[in-house]
């Protein structure tokens, strides 16, 4: 049976580790290679590196980052941030990444998932989506690290992300990211229900119970989280020692 | 010296990264000569098995590798473990290399998406030299199509919905339809294991 997933993800800004709450007040706390071992180490199914300000900032050193991180850790990783072609697409891939994540792209060019998919395959393409509920209670989709509202609706969206061939979707509740509430269950249900590709739940893991909740309750495939596993409160291994004890396929 | 074959298609650097990693020296070559003198032979894939099939004949190795894979180790890695049997129905009828008796077909698993992404365990079928008896043992997996073969030359399978062979075997032959460079420390030791063969 498939084991459920715990990936740990590294917020890299010039190189460095950082983690944000709610996107606001970002803190540096490491070197990403440094990080995405001691990660391995504990048992970490896969590895996201974020390259948080490339969407309008510019590509940087996350290359290197890759680069050098594939050299040591022998589970999948997931580069996402500011990939904007298949070109960049093809270079991260050669650097080392077994996936990409692509998002205010995708919206502002949806046709990249599917040149993405064709060309590399749809499991190679991770599509995030940043979202939060509006003041008439519809989630919508926003751009540029939650900057922008695209007044998109989510489940519309996750439906045509999945038909132009994403492999994946790494759901990011900005409601719940940075506030440690546990993950955002009602909107999980909504796009899992919604699509048939995996989805990967993001923002708002606190305890070590949350993770097993969001497996409990609702079918999703993976469970991410940043900073709590950055400022070293829980281990994945204490995470997956939960959900073992609950019944849940973990490795 | 382990030979990466470099035929064009594939995950060449993980599997070097991973080789290297563990100590075992290693050469990423297209080079027919450099396939003979080789100790033992590695060969990836990603992406569909009529293209890989055409690109490796295209670099002269199908009959290299046929006439190596009598006289020392070889393991192909997820399309490249495809690529070991006799036929393939990816986009039609294909022709492997027919190291391993039976095909390669679409799985069917009741009820789940394909591809079969993610972390899926082994069961252990018959005896390998590449497997402990560990329990509760968990690979990497990326795959829609699956090999169709006796259970006399599977080492090991993994239920998603259907048996899917996910090691297999014939003498000196090896195929994992899983990555054994992204499958962690069980992965690793796989490779020390092939590695020392």
């Amino acid at each position: 049976m498939l084991a459920k997933r715990i990936i740990p993800c590294l917020d890299v800004r010039d190189g460095k580790v950082v983690k944000g709450v709610n996107f606001e007040g970002i803190k540096e706390v490491g070197d990403p290679v440094e990080c995405a071992c001691e990660y391995n180490a504990q048992g970490a199914d896969e590895i996201v590196f974020y390259d948080i300000t490339a969407s309008h900032e510019g590509r940087g050193v996350i290359l290197d980052v890759v680069r050098s991180a594939a050299k040591k850790v022998f589970v999948p990783l997931t580069v996402g941030g500011g990939i904007k072609s298949v070109e960049d697409m093809r270079s991260t891939l050669r650097a080392g990444a077994d996936k990409i994540s692509v998002n205010s792209q995708a919206v502002k060019n949806p046709q990249l998932i599917k040149d993405g998919a064709d060309i590399f395959g749809s499991q190679c393409i991770c599509v995030g989506i940043d979202t939060k509920r509006n003041a008439q209670g519809k989630w919508t989709v926003f751009i540029n690290g939650g900057r922008i509202d695209m007044h998109l609706d989510l489940i519309e969206w996750a439906k045509t992300v999945e038909r132009l061939g994403a492999g994946e979707i790494c759901l990011n509740s900005m409601d719940t990211d940075g506030v440690r509430g546990g993950f955002d269950i009602p909107m999980l249900k909504a796009v899992v229900q919604a699509v048939n590709i995996p989805v990967i739940a993001s923002g708002g893991a606190g305890r070590v119970g949350d993770f097993a909740d969001a497996f409990l309750q609702t079918d999703c495939s993976a469970a991410l989280a940043a900073s709590l596993f950055h400022f070293r409160e829980l281990t994945v291994g204490e995470v997956k020692d939960d959900c073992r004890a609950k019944g849940i396929p973990v490795r | 010296m382990t030979v990466i074959i470099d035929y064009g298609a594939g995950n060449l650097f993980s599997v070097q990264n991973a080789l290297e990693h563990i100590g075992a020296e290693c050469k990423i070559s297209r080079d027919p000569s450099e396939i003979e003198t080789a100790d033992r032979l590695i060969l990836p894939g990603v992406g569909a098995f009529p293209d890989a099939m055409k690109m490796l004949s295209k670099a002269g190795l199908t009959e290299v590798i046929k006439e190596q894979a009598a006289k020392k180790p070889l393991m192909g890695i997820c399309l490249g473990m495809q690529m070991l049997f006799d036929t393939s129905l990816e986009f039609g009828k294909t022709d492997g290399l027919g190291l391993i008796p039976g095909s390669v077909e679409l799985m069917t698993p009741v009820g789940l998406p394909i591809p079969h992404i993610g972390w899926n365990e082994l069961e252990k079928n018959i005896p390998s030299p590449l497997l402990t008896d560990k329990k509760g043992e968990y690979v990497y997996f990326v795959h829609s199509y699956a090999a169709v073969t006796d259970e006399k030359y599977v080492a090991a399978y993994c239920d998603y919905g259907m048996k899917v062979p996910a090691l297999v075997q014939n003498g000196s032959v090896y195929g994992c339809q899983f990555h054994p460079e992204k499958s962690g420390e069980t992965g690793l030791d796989i490779l020390r294991r092939f590695a020392a063969l």
